[in-house]
């Protein structure tokens, strides 16, 4: 979005503002008056209201909730100031969970962005196979994590999986990944990995597509070899996409719940709990409202501050 | 200089292997997205002993259909679909008129507090969903709302992406197709019916995929807002059910099989709608 789209004058075209869309305020007697019903209003009304009820008003509760030790159901909510905040930078399952967290957000981040550029740029072709490939790619994107987790809970069986039948066909004893305290976070991360390249793949293909011609034209002239159009060329004109996909990545990363839940619960003794499902525990399980609440707003501030680091960097390496 | 010119014929040669290695990279990647669906539709289909018995197999050496008789028996497997029907679809469509009535009047309309409204509904996508998710919880406790139809649709009915999108989308349609309508008297609102809505058919169709997918898809909210077994949606059911009565794994695999056919034969004939949406956005 740029400033001109939001700018006040409704559609811009040619630097030059149109006249208001629908213009509501052509008669002189309604200039006068101090407050007129705006129609606008009235088509706002049901989203804003339900922003307003589901989305905003709940965003100031939950930060009343973390300064109180808020429990559901209780008539005294005692309030605690920042002592959720404090307990919580002493709680050692909270530093688990983050460093959980951390984990699977850096690991799946990056080996999406390399495994979905590089998908991107071998199926660019308009060919049926590219097509088939790319579509097929894309599917596991479509599928709730439910349905995936749960088949690749099973496929990871040692007993029943496939993966552990093709171990015990190359002689080797079956793994019981997801209930191995350092296997099962490995694990989680492939199978994210797995949903989301061609996920990846196509945000990739619709910046590669906006590559200008010309510049691959330029530097083949300049006598580029292809490794040398990819990262002279490509790598540089898409830095906007990079930049998207990684912060798109990150956000969605930073909140894994479902893959987690369904696979693993955030066993085995806690090596695959996340934020999410500590927030999830805390909130609906063990009904320590205040601190579960406490928990999303530092998963918020982290948000916030990683989207700001990413921004920094690629703007930082912005030389032209 | 001379290591460059040593190489310059291995280089040749890789040149020519290039392609087909790649060929053989992207169908090793095609044969891992496809397998675990071979795998989980297959799978439905087979026994406890043979899975146990042959799991290096990726067919059933005996096809049997007790998983699709288990999930009737051993699930309320009708009601997780009619739930699920339900909160995707009434969801999907109240969220179409509210989203694009909101963004009409954002993108057509000039009033006091236009920008206001835009900022404080593009805010609402900066924080995540679990921060409101508590607050949300009690809200609808107090209104007597967990476990209820209303519960799981009314606060999902509106979605600050879909207002940004469609708004994006309106502010591109010409401002004169407006006054053209207003000069043969038409009012706001059939302008908004008559008018916009029609030309916006693309978006609105890539919005409605979208929330549809994502609806259907989704196990946190439907998993906070109902605790009676006949209010799940098939997400929440096959988890809680999966972890506590059903052992069968060919009829939790019979469930994820059958809660995967709508989107997938959606998939298949308005592909490029979730292409558009996913490329838009960033989903789960």
């Amino acid at each position: 979005m740029t400033a001109d789209t939001i700018g006040r004058g409704g559609v811009r075209r040619g630097g030059r503002a149109l006249p208001p869309a629908v213009s509501t305020d052509k008669l002189p007697e309604s200039r006068r008056r101090r407050f007129r019903w705006q129609p606008a209003w009235l088509f706002m009304a049901p989203s804003l209201l339900i922003l307003g009820v589901f989305v905003i008003w709940p965003i100031l509760v939950s930060f009343w909730y973390s300064l109180h030790n808020w429990t559901i159901g209780a008539t005294d909510q005692p309030w605690v100031g920042l002592g959720n905040y404090v307990t919580l930078f002493k709680d050692p399952q909270f530093w688990n969970a983050l460093g959980n967290t951390l984990e699977f957000t850096v690991a799946s981040v990056i080996l999406l962005v390399v495994l979905g550029f590089l998908t991107a740029v071998a199926l660019m072709g308009e060919g049926l196979v590219s097509r088939i490939f790319r579509s097929t790619y894309f599917f596991p994107t479509i599928v709730s994590l439910t349905s995936i987790g749960l088949v690749w809970k099973f496929m990871l069986d040692p007993s029943i999986g496939l993966v552990a039948g093709i171990t015990q066909f190359f002689g080797a004893a079956p793994i019981g990944w997801l209930q191995s305290t350092t296997l099962a976070l490995p694990a989680v991360i492939f199978v994210a990995v797995w949903k989301n390249v061609g996920f990846t793949m196509i945000i990739f293909l619709a910046g590669l597509k906006g590559v200008p011609q010309e510049r691959y034209e330029a530097a083949q002239l300049d006598g580029a070899n292809r490794r040398q159009l990819v990262r002279y060329v490509t790598l540089p004109s898409i830095r906007p996409t990079i930049l998207f996909a990684t912060i798109i990545l990150t956000i969605q990363s930073l909140q894994v719940f479902d893959l987690v839940y369904v696979m693993t619960g955030g066993g085995p003794i806690f090596t695959t709990d996340t934020l999410v499902t500590q927030i999830f525990r805390d909130g609906f399980v063990n009904f320590q409202t205040g601190y579960a609440s406490a928990i999303s707003w530092v998963l918020f501030a982290v948000i916030m501050a990683i989207s700001a680091i990413l921004l920094r960097v690629f703007r930082y390496n912005d030389v032209d | 200089m001379s290591t460059s010119v040593r190489l310059a014929p291995i280089r040749r040669r890789w040149r020519s292997v290039g392609p087909a290695f790649k060929w053989i990279l992207l169908s090793i990647g095609l044969l891992a997205a496809l397998i675990p669906f071979i795998w989980m539709v297959s799978g439905s289909f087979r026994s406890e002993s043979d899975l146990f018995h042959n799991p290096a197999s990726l067919f059933p050496t005996s096809w049997t259909l007790h998983g699709y008789q288990g999930i009737w028996q051993e699930l309320p497997f009708l009601r997780l679909l009619l739930n699920t029907f339900i909160f995707a679809g009434v969801t999907t469509a109240l969220c179409l008129l509210f989203d694009s009535m909101c963004a009409y009047a954002l993108a057509r309309l000039r009033f006091r507090g236009r920008n206001i409204a835009f900022w404080l509904v593009i805010a609402t996508l900066m924080v995540p969903f679990q921060v409101t998710l508590i607050p949300v919880f009690i809200e609808l406790f107090h209104l007597n709302w967990l476990n209820t139809y209303q519960g799981l649709i009314i606060p999902r009915a509106t979605s600050a992406f879909g207002i940004f999108l469609l708004r994006q989308f309106f502010v591109s349609i010409p401002t004169e197709l407006d006054e053209a309508a207003r000069i043969d008297g038409a009012g706001h609102f059939r302008i908004y019916w008559q008018v916009i809505l029609p030309l916006a058919k693309p978006a609105l169709a890539t919005v409605a995929i979208l929330n549809f997918m994502n609806l259907w898809n989704d196990l946190l909210w439907p998993l906070v807002v109902t605790s009676s077994p006949d209010m799940r949606t098939l997400p929440a059911g096959l988890t809680l059910f999966g972890g506590e009565h059903v052992t069968d794994h060919a009829v939790l695999l019979a469930g994820a099989t059958i809660s995967l056919i709508p989107l997938a034969l959606a998939f298949f004939f308005a592909q490029r709608y979730f292409v558009a949406g996913v490329a838009t956005t960033g989903l789960k």
